[in-house]
């Protein structure tokens, strides 16, 4: 190295910046940087022109405003005299709710198809190869309005649940799928202790808060019984029987509170024309919720198989050679190793699907994309402001969902030297 | 005593399997009937599979195919299957298909999306197969140019004095190179610019006016159907693919200052979904430019697609950079080939290799993403669907059209996943 590149003689020449390898990377990155400004100064200076032009400076003031539409689906309370931004981020809590959704289902879906599609049995496994090939090979936005038209045409109309001899019946007298949605029974508090508000923006319910913190602190006992059991475990040999403890520290305390609180449900009805009391999940959630998770699933599936089958024969034949059963087999040796393959692309999938799920507007159910770049662009015509606020907050949600995804990542990884 | 041995002289003859372990019967029973849960396992899957195809073969089949609209293929459907059966109307199919397939384009010049679609077969031949003569690449690159014509009509000077621009920038690269380097590539890069923005028009509009040659114009909204979804998916991931590889470079090299520039345009774009960058398109993308400007949505479409995807290209180069031996670098450097040698000669025809199935499935994902643009407005296959609806012979229809924008999207897209793995096995020298 050393003698390879002998200083030039003489003073500093111009022509060193590019033909000296010390200067050129200098150089390089100069001119991109340069370059780069460039491009953003004559963007931004086409931007104001044209902004200017039209007589709308760049302003976020249209947030403040008040919306002035319904959003039908949601999960904090609002009207249409809340403000923009109240409505946006109804959109945000909706897409939250249709991506964690999604993400659940289409987990389930996929490892189980994975799983079947390594079936011995043939027509199960083939079964499988058909279900992954349709849902890959045909674009989400079409199973998305495929799955609309079916809630909307194939469901019965809330009248037909009407009469002595109706034409479609509740389930267990507590569901009802009808073509206007579906209706599930709610939770409600008969001595509810209120809502918490955080800056008129945000209400919280204090009952869920308080259910959950008694629901945290009875897993966080059954963890430290669970170590308790660990340790006997190490020193005696024998375990001692946990289950009944587990149980009684995570249940009593819950039923307690939920008793305190006066929970019961409230049943959806049939009321006149429609359905009142229970929840209301409508038809545009349901479809783009399955459409979203049965595409993905497919994925997911692919990538479950892949996972399992790139741990090597010899695993499972020495796990059988020690004498575990299959179950345990896959549980304590395929499995650990196959997550660790499968972690990284299904995180991806679960990316996907959060992106995908702005797909919402071609359904109309209310997201992000529905009310901010969709409701509030049209009705306040700052296309920048929303497009660039909209894109800000998918990529925010985008990044947060890799972020905590990689540090689990990292947990997972093999320690090697 | 005497103690006769028993010693076998000759070997028997094997036993053929019993018949519970080989032929169909064995089959079944190691794949169909194999202890009690596959047994119940199997019952359970024809039970599935007998219920879906009693309920789909029959609609599939016992169905009309020339009707005027939905009322009378019912009525058709009740006269011949009684009123209990529910057949598909595939006659909207047959009324629309031309429609599904070409959107609104003047049926007088459908010759031309016909003629640039052979092209376009004859020109992706050469990239997929490599058997086929080198030469064919040639009318590879020139196909862009020939097919933009024929499909957007308008004067025939347009595109060969756009190839002109490349012609200048080649000729000056050649002249210049002996002269010096670095000024031949800077004018490589300038003078064609220079060329295309601001000498160009003048000299299209002169030749046109001396010699008026071209086609008649067709306007962009009058696209539509499958035509604009190949449009939009091959014309994005050819310019993505270039774009995708600097990208991967950007990513990988040493320099700090390029290396977070392509960093962040990666993660911003596979952060955002397709459709915000759709809005882009069609609301945005004429404020970035100078006042005046307006250019065609297809066209805007074509560039926030190629930017979305060349991201995801870029991710998957890279991961064809990551999986390369390091000795491979190491091998390179040590023959004194410099970056973009070692780059051209070594690197890249390695890493391209073990990225080809990435680069299918990433294609695959942006022809099916190409739907989304029905939402903002262009006319595409589902787009078409709802226009067709609103037609009133074909109000209500659903499952029909669905199924059948379904099956050609299933065709393209599982013969391209079916392509991908045959390169892959043929590209397999068993290096990993």
């Amino acid at each position: 190295m050393a003698i390879a590149s002998d200083p030039p003689k003489g003073g500093f020449q111009l022509s060193q910046l590019i033909y000296d390898t010390r200067y050129r990377s200098m150089t390089i990155q100069v001119a991109t940087l340069i370059g780069v400004l460039a491009l953003v100064f004559w963007l931004g200076a086409n931007v104001t022109e044209n902004l200017a032009e039209l007589g709308k400076p760049i302003d976020f003031g249209f947030l403040g405003e008040p919306a002035g539409y319904d959003i039908n689906q949601r999960l904090i309370e609002y009207d249409n005299q809340d403000i923009h931004a109240r409505a946006a981020f109804v959109g945000l809590l909706n897409t939250l709710l249709v991506a964690f959704l999604g993400c659940i289902l289409a987990t389930v879906v996929g490892v189980l198809v994975g799983v079947l599609r390594l079936s011995h049995n043939w027509i199960v496994a083939k079964i499988m190869t058909v279900y992954v090939e349709c849902f890959r090979n045909v674009p989400v936005l079409l199973w998305i309005v495929l799955a609309m038209a079916i809630m909307i045409e194939a469901l019965p109309q809330p009248r037909d649940f009407r009469g002595d001899d109706p034409a479609a019946s509740m389930l267990f007298d507590a569901f009802a799928f009808t073509n206007r949605g579906v209706y599930i029974p709610e939770p409600l508090f008969s001595r509810s202790l209120g809502d918490f508000s955080f800056f008129g923006i945000f209400d919280i319910s204090i009952d869920l808060i308080a259910i959950l913190a008694v629901l945290a602190a009875g897993i966080f006992t059954a963890k430290k019984i669970g170590a308790q059991a660990d340790q006997i475990q190490n020193q005696t040999g024998i375990r001692p029987k946990t289950w009944p403890k587990t149980a009684g520290v995570i249940l009593v305390p819950l039923l307690a509170i939920l008793a305190i609180l006066g929970f019961h449900l409230g049943y959806p009805a049939l009321k006149g024309f429609n359905f009142d009391g229970g929840t209301h999940l409508r038809n545009s959630l349901i479809a783009l919720w399955l459409a979203l998770s049965f595409y993905t699933a497919a994925f997911i599936a692919e990538i479950v198989r892949g996972g399992i089958m790139a741990i090597s024969k010899g695993q499972s034949e020495a796990a059988a050679a020690l004498g575990l059963r299959p179950n345990r087999i896959m549980r304590l040796v395929v499995l650990p190793q196959a997550l660790r393959i499968i972690i990284p692309p299904l995180i991806s999938q679960y990316l996907n699907l959060t992106k995908n799920s702005s797909l919402a507007i071609a359904v109309g159910y209310m997201d992000l994309t529905g009310t901010l770049m969709g409701i509030t662009l049209n009705q306040s015509g700052r296309e920048l402001e929303c497009v660039m606020l909209t894109m800000l907050i998918y990529l925010a949600i985008s990044l947060c969902i890799s972020g905590a995804f990689n540090i689990y990542n990292q947990r997972v990884k093999l320690k090697e030297r | 005593m005497e103690v006769k041995p028993y010693v076998r002289t000759a070997m028997l003859d094997g036993k053929p399997a019993p018949v519970t372990s080989s032929g169909p019967a064995g089959w079944l029973k190691k794949n169909l009937f194999d202890g009690p849960w596959n047994t119940a396992a199997t019952l359970v899957a024809l039970v599935v599979v007998f219920l879906l195809l009693s309920h789909l073969l029959p609609w599939v089949f016992q169905s009309v195919w020339n009707a005027e609209n939905l009322a009378e293929c019912r009525e058709i459907i009740d006269a011949t299957w009684g009123p209990e059966h529910s057949g598909a109307c595939w006659a909207v199919i047959h009324d629309r298909y031309l429609q599904l397939i070409y959107g609104f384009y003047p049926w007088d010049f459908l010759w031309r999306p016909n003629l640039t679609f052979a092209m376009m077969l004859v020109a992706i031949a050469p990239v997929l197969f490599t058997q086929l003569p080198r030469k064919m690449l040639i009318f590879s690159c020139l196909f862009p140019f020939i097919g933009a014509w024929l499909l957007w009509g308008g004067s025939i000077w347009q595109p060969v004095m756009v190839l002109a621009g490349f012609g200048i920038g080649a000729a000056a690269f050649r002249y210049l190179a002996k002269v010096n380097r670095i000024l031949s590539i800077a004018a490589a890069i300038v003078l064609p610019v220079i060329w295309w923005v601001f000498v160009m028009e003048t000299v299209v509009h002169g030749l046109h006016a001396v010699i008026p040659l071209g086609l008649e114009p067709v306007q962009s909204n009058q696209f539509g159907g499958f035509m604009v979804s190949i449009i939009i998916g091959l014309t994005a991931i050819t310019c993505s693919l270039p774009l995708g590889i600097m990208l991967a470079l950007g990513r990988q090299t040493e320099l700090f200052i390029v290396r977070t520039f392509s960093v962040g345009f990666i993660e911003f774009i596979r952060g955002v979904p397709l459709i915000t960058l759709l809005f882009v398109a069609s609301t945005l993308l004429n404020y970035f430019m100078p006042p005046g400007t307006n250019f065609d949505l297809i066209v805007r479409v074509i560039i926030m697609a190629t930017l979305f995807s060349s991201a995801y290209i870029a991710e998957v180069v890279r991961g064809g950079l990551a999986a390369l031996p390091k000795g491979q670098y190491e091998a390179a450097d040590s023959l004194g080939l410099d970056y973009w040698q070692a780059q051209q000669l070594i690197i890249m025809p390695q890493a391209l290799k073990i990225a080809i199935p990435g680069i299918v499935s990433t294609f695959i994902g942006l022809f099916k993403d190409t739907t989304l643009v029905s939402i903002i407005g262009i006319l595409d296959p589902i787009g078409l669907s709802n226009a067709i609806r609103a037609d009133s012979a074909w109000n209500g229809i659903y499952w029909e059209l669905f199924a059948f924008i379904g099956f050609v999207f299933f065709i393209f897209c599982f013969s391209m996943s079916r392509y991908s793995m045959y390169l892959e096995r043929k590209l397999n020298t068993g290096h990993r």
